[in-house]
């Protein structure tokens, strides 16, 4: 017994040691605790917001094979969720991104049922479908105040301590909800689910001759994914105090698509990269006149014709001795 | 017709179709087939192109519905069950294009087939490193292919053959009582198909295996009983002396002269 965990102890030194991956991992949290000395907090806060939901949405696409065009939808409805939560009912920001979390996560469980045995183009109508559905109640429901928005909502005291009207202090907040979020899709990646979810994206019908009932898998994929994408839309929520029409639209779906490709699918610091890309070119070209889609569907479409795999899975193509993964 | 087994007792019968019959849009491509798979042999399905040993197969391994007829395992009729479960009572089948996880590694590809007795498929949780267990026996399965230099290269890059003898190693990590082979040494080279072929032999010392191949000539030496389909009927069964002498087989399947 002893034995074993002193070995396991051995294995962890010698990874914390060496590996380039830690190395890198400790540069990026460096990296991210120092930014927001440098960089506007609100700015950095809106990338990791979009980065979250990148990463969940990936997790479905790069990881189970299913293309959503649906995200917007829980993105967006779990922001209600927090807002309203907050501001009329007084719930704490803990209370209120839980319950946008579980909302989300509820949400992609009937999308999920309704769309799961669709392959293909037809689980992404579905899921739009269903998102535009949310979408028109957005915009008819009382309790979202339709073209207004839920405006002004409370941040509070996140467990009754931490003043997060304090832009650092949110800041802070935000990053520890962003790389908890990162770390569950990181683990589920690497767990026993995701070797059936990555066999189930490679090869469905092999994987169903294997004796996996592959959709409960992809169900269950797609509700994580949902809650994840509903977390990050609860702290933009937050973040912005504000909810608006705008996360709930077909655009904001597509927005994540787009993320997602160009940082690189299937690769799990991707998602990160592209959302901070499309997120930085917004904000930058806000301020010019040139008209903010056409340039980013233009780099789109070059990063499309020229690096496939995406900023990120090209890196990682290049690199040398890359046998695997 | 087969002769009447009323209940469940249908002795050394472990596979069993009956009357089966797949219609596509009016075309029939399976026509009252009736088969009967006997248990501990190397039964093989062949006939030429459109003959209709495919739709069978995926008949007899329900990722496909027949128009009629049913299909007994073990007795038991399984007509209207999903192939996950098919799979989980012990019939595993193969693909014709080469069925592997690409983007796995090799030993991947056999993990994930014997992780699901471990019953924590559903853990996104738990770390992978609680599978190391199963490393051992993945091992054992990958050298009883030849795959074991190979064990941590991606199965993408396998050659052909390789990727085949990959495919019966993730079959066999089940232990399956009937494996169904579809066209397990087709597109292989010679020395590929000698081995492969001895494979197949080894492995079905403790089980059934019913495979479908496009070539008579080499499933004679493997197989005790031969099943002839020819659009989409059965035309002759038996051992390979009796078949291959059958006129019928001779003038329909190997075309005019010898083959």
């Amino acid at each position: 017994m002893s034995l074993q965990t002193r070995d396991t102890l051995h294995e962890g030194l010698a990874l914390r040691g060496g590996s380039p991956k830690v190395l890198l991992t400790g540069a990026l949290l460096l990296l991210a605790v120092l930014a927001p000395y440098a960089l506007y907090p609100v700015f950095l806060m809106k990338v990791l917001c979009f980065a979250l939901f990148a990463c969940a949405f990936n997790l479905l696409i790069g990881f189970a094979g299913l293309l959503s065009f649906g995200h917007a939808a829980f993105f967006g409805g779990a922001a209600y969720v927090a807002a309203h939560a907050v501001k009329e009912w007084g719930w704490t920001p803990e209370a209120g991104l839980l319950a946008a979390t579980a909302a989300a996560g509820a949400m992609g469980l009937v999308f999920g049922l309704l769309a799961i045995r669709r392959q293909g183009i037809y689980f992404a109508m579905i899921t739009l479908a269903l998102s535009q559905m949310i979408f028109f109640l957005a915009l008819q429901l009382p309790f979202t105040h339709g073209e207004d928005g839920i405006q002004a909502v409370p941040r509070g005291h996140l467990f009754g301590l931490f003043d997060l009207s304090r832009p650092l202090t949110m800041y802070y907040v935000v990053l520890a909800i962003f790389l908890g979020g990162f770390a569950l899709i990181w683990r589920t990646v690497h767990s026993p689910f995701g070797q059936v979810l990555k066999a189930i994206r490679e090869n469905e019908p092999r994987a169903v001759s294997l004796g996996y009932r592959t959709d409960r898998y992809k169900l269950l994929a797609f509700v994580l994914s949902a809650a994840l994408a509903g977390l990050a839309g609860g702290t933009k929520a937050l973040v912005f105090q504000l909810a608006s029409l705008t996360d709930v639209t077909w655009q904001m779906s597509g927005e994540v698509v787009l993320m997602t490709l160009l940082g690189g699918m299937g690769t799990l610091l991707g998602p990160v990269v592209g959302a901070a890309l499309v997120v930085t070119l917004e904000s930058y070209l806000a301020s010019t006149s040139l008209p903010v889609p056409v340039v980013i569907g233009a780099i789109f479409v070059v990063c499309v014709l020229l690096f496939r795999r995406g900023i990120v899975g090209e890196l990682l193509h290049r690199l040398p001795g890359k046998g695997k993964r | 017709m087969t002769t009447g087994h009323m209940t469940g007792h249908t002795g050394d019968i472990i596979l069993e179709a009956r009357g089966l019959t797949m219609e596509f849009k009016g075309f029939v491509a399976v026509k009252e087939v009736n088969l009967q798979v006997r248990r501990g042999t190397i039964h093989a399905l062949i006939g030429p192109n459109g003959a209709g040993k495919s739709t069978v197969f995926n008949l007899l391994t329900k990722f496909l519905t027949p128009t009629r007829g049913r299909i007994l395992y073990k007795g038991r009729d399984i007509t209207a069950m999903k192939p996950a479960d098919v799979a989980l009572l012990g019939m595993v089948r193969s693909f014709q294009i080469s069925a592997v996880f690409p983007h796995l590694s090799v030993l991947e590809n056999v993990r994930v087939a014997l992780q699901r007795p471990l019953g924590t498929s559903f853990h996104f949780w738990k770390s992978e490193e609680t599978l190391r267990d199963l490393r051992g026996r993945a091992l054992e399965l990958i050298e009883a292919v030849n795959l074991t230099p190979w064990a941590d290269h991606l199965a993408a890059e396998l050659p052909y053959g390789r990727k085949r003898a990959l495919e019966i190693a993730t079959t066999l990590a089940l232990d399956p009582e009937v494996m169904l082979l579809d066209e397990p040494l087709a597109g292989m080279g010679h020395e590929d198909i000698e081995g492969t072929a001895a494979l197949i032999k080894r492995v079905s010392a403790d089980r059934t295996i019913l495979m479908v191949e496009h070539n008579l000539s080499v499933v004679a030496h493997l197989s005790d009983t031969i099943t002839v389909l020819r659009r989409g009927e059965i035309l002759a069964e038996g051992p390979y002396e009796a078949v291959s002498r059958n006129p019928q087989v001779m003038e329909a399947y190997m075309g005019t002269g010898h083959a």
